[in-house]
């Protein structure tokens, strides 16, 4: 770091800080004005959308509680509701304990781990679309894997069979982001002091003890942080089903991101989309929120990094 | 990992390196196992299979390696149009990621430095509020903005939406390494008479670039990857982008499965090559950044 101490070069008139705040706000506005432009206004206006009527080319109406009315009406809605906490329940119970465990174990400093680390990487890099186009020619049931192997327990209808359509969409969307949550447990793990493990050893506790009795509680935080991440995620997938399964067989794996979807630029009813997306955010909120009291004071510290 | 070397004897390491860190359990060892046999059975099916002509593929175990390899999947491919979408991405990456990580950088810096100032302090939050937000649940209105400035079906249209979106997080990540820098550091440039804007690229710079490189890879990412703000925002197969076209390309092709194999790895080399750069620079940044 030669770069530490700076010729002053540049002797402008000195700054007029009459104390720590200078005038640096202005550095701010260039990403606040694109944030309210592209994030905030949207957020704003997709509530607006949701008490009009919009075909997504012509004119917008203003139509009260029209749209509203007609989502929770519909049984469509209960329907992506469920799809999409159940993929969210699944998704977390075969993630969480995947995860902790692999990430303890990459935790361990030896070089082949880290080697492991890279390949464990290497699905987080792929697109959605990608992944799931290698998943659809994998899976498939003429042509896959499972008949070129011959064996009949990978030889299924995997992605036209609706509880399995479900299973596979699970089982993708984790092999994804498995080592995402991993990288964060083995962080995790990587601050637990190692002093709480030798005194566990001294008192003669095997590994798996020490994992359950020291690992476990300590990550107490690092399980909330995933966890939220996890689920509030997995109300967002959308690129991944569109391009698997398109929300098929019938409407097995429409979830509600795939619904919005569906309805806004296909049907091209835009006043229901946006309520839809509105329920969307709510939901999200609402289970960040509970994830938050469940875990006392989760402090933003634990993102860091992630 | 040192326990082996006599040479750690004399001097006794720092007390913050956890050396001789204590074995994995098995559990954790099976699983990373099989897990890895699951991470890359794809992987490595999907890149031998790109070197298959068509009749073997159909003929051949799918998990031998070609018999006799060829490169006329991937002949095919660059071939087609792929070429422009990989440039359009390109642009859209470029055009994205640089801007959105410049300005958050400018904003994690006003953010850490102003912190007395209410302003500044509301603008935290409201990034803070901004992760929370997905993109999916405001595609409709963003549709709606790009139509009104009549960018629909430009790269420009993508552009915008991934800066915005790249913004909270990536301020959240800078600000807390520039929190770090000391603040005897600020002080003596202060005392140089540096203005804000110098320090910002003399001091903090240099010593978050660790921290820049990080969230420009993991933007780019993001952004690279990005498929919803295409498929909505863009329509002629002149402005696609990668993901996109792999998605078109499928149904196009669906029983041509090693041309789809190498359309995949050609679009997903270059984020691996970017990774493994960035890797390395990620390294050497940190160990400059504590080398002193």
């Amino acid at each position: 770091m030669t770069t530490l101490a700076p010729p002053a070069v540049r002797e402008k008139k000195t700054t007029v800080n009459g104390g720590r705040s200078g005038p640096v706000a202005w550095m701010a506005v260039p990403a606040l004005l694109m944030f309210l432009a592209f994030g905030v206004v949207p957020l704003l206006g997709v509530v607006a959308l949701s008490f009009t009527t919009w075909d997504g080319l012509g004119d917008i109406h203003p139509s009260g509680l029209t749209s509203w009315r007609a989502v929770l009406g519909d049984p469509g809605l209960v329907h992506a509701l469920w799809v999409t906490f159940l993929i969210m329940a699944l998704s977390w119970l075969f993630q969480t304990p995947l995860s902790l465990l692999i990430g303890t174990f990459l935790a361990g400093r030896q070089r082949y781990r880290e080697v492991l680390a890279v390949i464990y990487f290497l699905p987080l890099l792929l697109s959605s679309a990608a992944l799931a186009i290698t998943y659809k020619a994998l899976l498939d049931p003429n042509f896959g894997l499972g008949p070129g192997l011959g064996s009949s327990l990978l030889t299924q209808d995997w992605l036209g069979r609706g509880n399995l359509a479900l299973g596979v969409v699970v089982f993708v969307v984790s092999w994804q982001f498995i080592p995402f949550h991993s990288l964060i447990y083995q962080g995790g793990v990587r601050q637990i002091p190692v002093s709480l493990y030798e005194a566990a050893q001294l008192d003669g506790a095997g590994t798996v003890r020490q994992f359950f009795r020291i690992t476990l509680p300590q990550l107490k935080y690092t399980i909330i942080t995933s966890s939220t991440l996890m689920v509030v995620g997995s109300l967002t997938f959308f690129d991944l089903i569109y391009v698997l399964t398109a929300g098929g067989p019938s409407d097995a794996t429409r979830a509600l991101a795939l619904d919005m979807y569906q309805r806004g630029f296909k049907a091209s009813l835009m006043g229901p989309a946006s309520a839809i997306a509105v329920i969307l955010v709510l939901v999200g909120l609402g289970l960040a929120l509970l994830l938050r009291r469940l875990g006392g004071d989760a402090d933003e510290s634990q993102l860091e990094g992630a | 990992m040192t326990t082996g070397r006599p040479v750690h004897v004399e001097s006794p390491p720092p007390p913050r390196r956890a050396r001789r860190w204590r074995p994995g359990n098995w559990p954790a060892g099976l699983s990373s196992l099989i897990w890895l046999v699951i991470v890359v059975v794809p992987i490595y099916w999907i890149v031998i299979t790109s070197f298959k002509t068509q009749s073997n593929y159909f003929v051949q175990n799918p998990l031998a390696p070609a018999g006799e390899p060829t490169l006329d999947n991937y002949r095919m491919v660059l071939e087609s149009d792929f070429p422009r979408y990989f440039v359009n991405s390109v642009v859209v990456v470029v055009g994205a990621v640089l801007p959105a990580v410049l300005i958050s950088f400018m904003a994690a810096y006003a953010i850490v430095r102003g912190t007395g100032q209410r302003f500044l302090r509301g603008v935290n939050s409201l990034f803070l509020m901004g992760l929370a937000i997905p993109l999916q649940a405001v595609i409709i209105p963003v549709y709606l903005i790009i139509i009104r400035l009549q960018l629909y079906d430009t790269l420009l249209a993508i552009i915008l939406p991934s800066v915005a979106f790249a913004i909270p997080l990536s301020v959240l990540v800078l600000s807390n390494f520039i929190r770090d820098v000391p603040r005897e550091l600020f002080e003596s440039m202060r005392m140089d008479g540096a203005t804000e804007w110098g320090t910002l690229w003399r001091l903090v710079f240099p010593l978050t670039r660790p921290a820049l490189v990080t969230v420009t890879i993991y933007q780019g990412l993001l952004t690279w990857n990005g498929f919803l703000l295409p498929l909505i925002l863009t329509q002629s197969s002149e402005q696609r982008t990668l993901p996109l076209a792999l998605a078109a390309f499928q149904g196009q092709y669906s029983i041509n499965v090693p041309a789809i194999a190498a359309s995949v790895v050609l679009t997903t080399l270059p984020i691996v090559v970017l990774y493994a750069l960035g890797r390395r620079q990620l390294l050497s940044g940190l160990t400059a950044g504590f080398g002193k």
